[in-house]
């Protein structure tokens, strides 16, 4: 442990590296989270849960899955964020950050995204809440998820292409600081997942952990305990924390982060990638986007590029409270490489009629390899829905070669 | 609080210092010296020296692709301290670098390898952009070991207790970055640059301002708005990487250099307040 440890706000995960510009826009945000966020000043909890019903569609609901139940022969509950308005868990989060903006009077509002789900998720809140909009993406993930880039565009948010790098969230993420850094006195960055510097983990953690309060309560209902585990994807990490938070003090509920194994854990240290997205199995301490964290770097500290074949879960970094929790073992970090989420991707859409999102594909992929692993009951949240992902699962079902049982015309007649 | 003389003593002097920053490496190692021995000829009077990060997200397009170009010739942290140590200059180098590569490097976590290897190559000071005073005790008291000055930034929107805080941490000068956003070439010097610099009348700190410098013009109004020194660095990596696209010899980009510093050094002194106009 080094002396700074304490400025941190996760053990020694955290804190705030950014440039001075910054600083000041952050310390304003810390204080109107803790105003209205933190203690309702203004009836803005309130505000935003209306919103959050009436335009999210909010409690999603917690459904019984027969057929994997019985494939595994667990209980199986899936907590369906693919149902929340605009297909995933993001809008908690985006709706939650648009309204703060709101409130602490600023005029524009730009994002990164990576799926594009967030990216969706807060030009949809903007639209909305009546305020101008920018998002940035990188080129990489404008080619694969292009179904999102229209909805962007269709709710009047401006699309901004980010060509540094390989074009994927992390270029992304450094365009829209470069931008708030510009524009500061008048923007909000709202940022993605549970990254970046205080108190942006804390507080999109907060938004997101209405997903696992409902499903506390609505698992009571059903079976009148609470569950024997949740597993949840991890990019960033925050479907997964919003999922965990509620349970995080109940040691009996295991808390299973799935990353994104890539093709592969080993590294090419030579052409600085990592084939996979695994930052808290195989990543180190470091500091990037405005916090200390797990981060993909090799020895000098050079950020490696990362590799998904779900766009939502490629990233060098992970929130610092998620490494906190790993390292503290409270939540346990485990992967699954792309082909089992493909498979699982097809195997889910197939016996149980959901088509989870690539990124949800993942928590599915490490239960089908792991059944005895999640205990009696188990709860899977389904961060998103797959619409956005069609186009690159029946490309990389056909460059995988995989034997999957998805009847299909569409693979056949696809890419001829 | 100046822990090196070093830097110190060029404020002293009392002349206007003029600042350049340049990538090291860039566009590849070789060539990159004698672009900063060209500096120095030019009238430099310290230099930043940039020590490449994958994710410089406090830099424009001109320095990024400076990066880029640096980082895929393969300069590292060790290679940049041997760069240092090969350079053939008298006058202080300042690294401007983003934190993770001062915590990672050597094998014990923490700043203090990398600093204690920057004063050995002969590193006067530091940058860090990425580095708020809030988090930057450890690197502090590194620098206080081994005798390194630690350069803060102050913002257009820095105010307050803030400026208290960085007061506290700031050692060798205070860059006072002239307008918001990222480093980057401007047509004209930006009005923030007189408020900033009236918020720090009252600081025994000198005061350098960067960011958006471009011409001797610019330098010269600078000067007589009170800086101590201007820092210039994308009007300059412009030259280097004009050079590098033309295919132009190292000779002849480096000449270009020294020209240009001398252009932005004879600026600055022509922006020194005269006697009468100075009371
Ligand atoms: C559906 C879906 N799930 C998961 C993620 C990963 O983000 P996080 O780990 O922050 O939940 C994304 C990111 O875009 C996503 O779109």
């Amino acid at each position: 442990m080094t002396t700074d440890d304490t400025n941190g706000q996760f053990g020694g995960y955290g804190g705030q590296y950014v440039p001075e510009a910054l600083m000041p826009a952050i310390e304003e945000l810390r204080d109107a989270y803790e105003r209205y966020v933190l203690e309702n000043e203004d009836g803005f909890m309130n505000e935003l849960r209306a919103h959050l019903a009436d335009f999210g569609g909010r409690p999603t609901p917690l459904q019984r899955a027969d057929q994997l139940s019985e494939r595994y022969d667990t209980e199986v509950y899936l907590k369906r964020e693919d149902l929340l308005h605009g297909g995933a868990h993001k809008l908690n989060n985006a709706l939650g950050q648009v309204l703060l903006a709101k409130y602490m009077g600023k005029e524009r509002i730009i994002a990164e995204t990576g799926a594009g789900q967030h990216g969706t998720a807060t030009a949809m809140a903007a639209a909305h809440l009546d305020m101008p909009c920018e998002i940035f993406m990188g080129e990489t993930d404008i080619e694969r998820q292009r179904p999102n880039v229209f909805r962007m565009e269709l709710n009047g948010a401006t699309v901004t292409p980010v060509t540094t790098g390989r074009g994927t969230l992390k270029e992304a993420i450094s365009e829209t600081m470069r931008d708030w850094a510009t524009n500061v006195e008048d923007t909000h960055y709202v940022i993605g997942s549970i990254v970046g510097p205080d108190p942006f983990p804390e507080m999109v953690r907060d938004f997101q952990s209405v997903i696992g309060d409902e499903a506390h309560e609505q698992i009571l209902a059903k079976t009148g305990d609470a569950p024997d585990s949740i597993v949840a994807c991890a990019g960033g990490g925050s479907n997964t924390m919003g999922a965990f938070h509620e349970f995080r003090d109940k040691e009996d509920v295991d808390l299973i982060a799935v990353e994104a194994g890539g093709s592969s854990l080993e590294v090419d240290e030579e052409a600085g990638v990592a084939p996979n997205s695994a930052t808290l199995s195989t990543g180190e301490e470091g500091v990037l986007h405005g916090a200390r964290t797990k981060l993909l770097q090799d020895e000098d500290g050079q950020i490696m590029e990362s590799h998904s074949v779900s766009a939502g879960l490629d990233y060098s970094g992970v929130g610092p409270e998620l490494a906190y929790l790993v390292d503290e073992g409270r939540v346990d970090a485990v992967n699954v490489d792309d082909e089992v989420a493909l498979e699982s991707f097809h195997r889910v859409s197939r016996l149980e009629g959901v088509i989870p999102a690539l990124e949800t594909a993942h928590a599915f992929g490490y239960l089908e390899e792991n059944p005895d692993a999640v205990g009696d009951v188990t709860i899977v949240n389904v961060s998103g829905r797959g619409d956005k992902d069609l186009e690159t699962v029946v490309e990389e079902t056909k460059a995988h070669d995989l034997d999957v049982e998805t009847a299909s015309t569409v693979l056949q007649e696809a890419g001829e | 609080m100046t822990a090196n003389s070093e830097i110190g003593a060029v404020f002293e002097a009392g002349e206007p210092a003029f600042i350049p920053y340049l990538v090291a490496g860039d566009p590849e190692y070789e060539a990159s010296l004698e672009y900063i021995e060209a500096l120095e000829r030019g009238g430099a009077d310290i230099i930043e020296l940039g020590l490449p990060f994958s994710e410089p997200i406090a830099e424009g397009p001109t320095i990024q692709n400076a990066i880029v170009r640096s980082l895929e010739g393969g300069m590292t942290p060790d290679r940049f301290f041997s760069f240092v140590e090969e350079l053939d200059v008298e006058i202080p180098l300042v690294c401007m670098t983003y934190y993770n590569l001062i915590y990672q490097y050597g094998s014990e976590s923490g700043p203090r390898p990398f600093v204690e290897r920057a004063a050995e190559a002969g590193i006067a000071g530091l940058v860090v952009p990425d580095l708020p005073a809030e988090e930057a005790d450890p690197l502090r008291d590194a620098c206080d070991e081994y005798g390194l000055d630690l350069v803060f930034i102050v913002a257009p929107t820095t105010r307050g207790d803030r400026l208290e805080t960085i007061m506290e941490q700031v050692s060798g000068y205070v860059y006072v970055q002239a307008r918001l956003g990222t480093t980057g070439a401007r047509e004209d010097v930006s009005d923030q640059t007189d408020e900033s610099l009236a918020r720090l009348r009252e600081w025994d700190v000198p005061k350098a301002v960067g960011f958006g410098i471009k011409t001797g013009e610019h330098a010269e109004r600078i000067v007589s708005a009170g800086a101590d020194g201007i820092i210039v660095g994308s009007a300059l990596v412009d030259i280097v990487a004009e050079g590098a696209e033309s295919g132009e010899s190292t000779e002849a980009v480096a000449d270009r250099l020294e020209a240009k510093a001398r252009e932005l050094k004879e600026g600055a002194l022509r922006g020194v307040p005269t006697a009468e106009s100075s009371d």
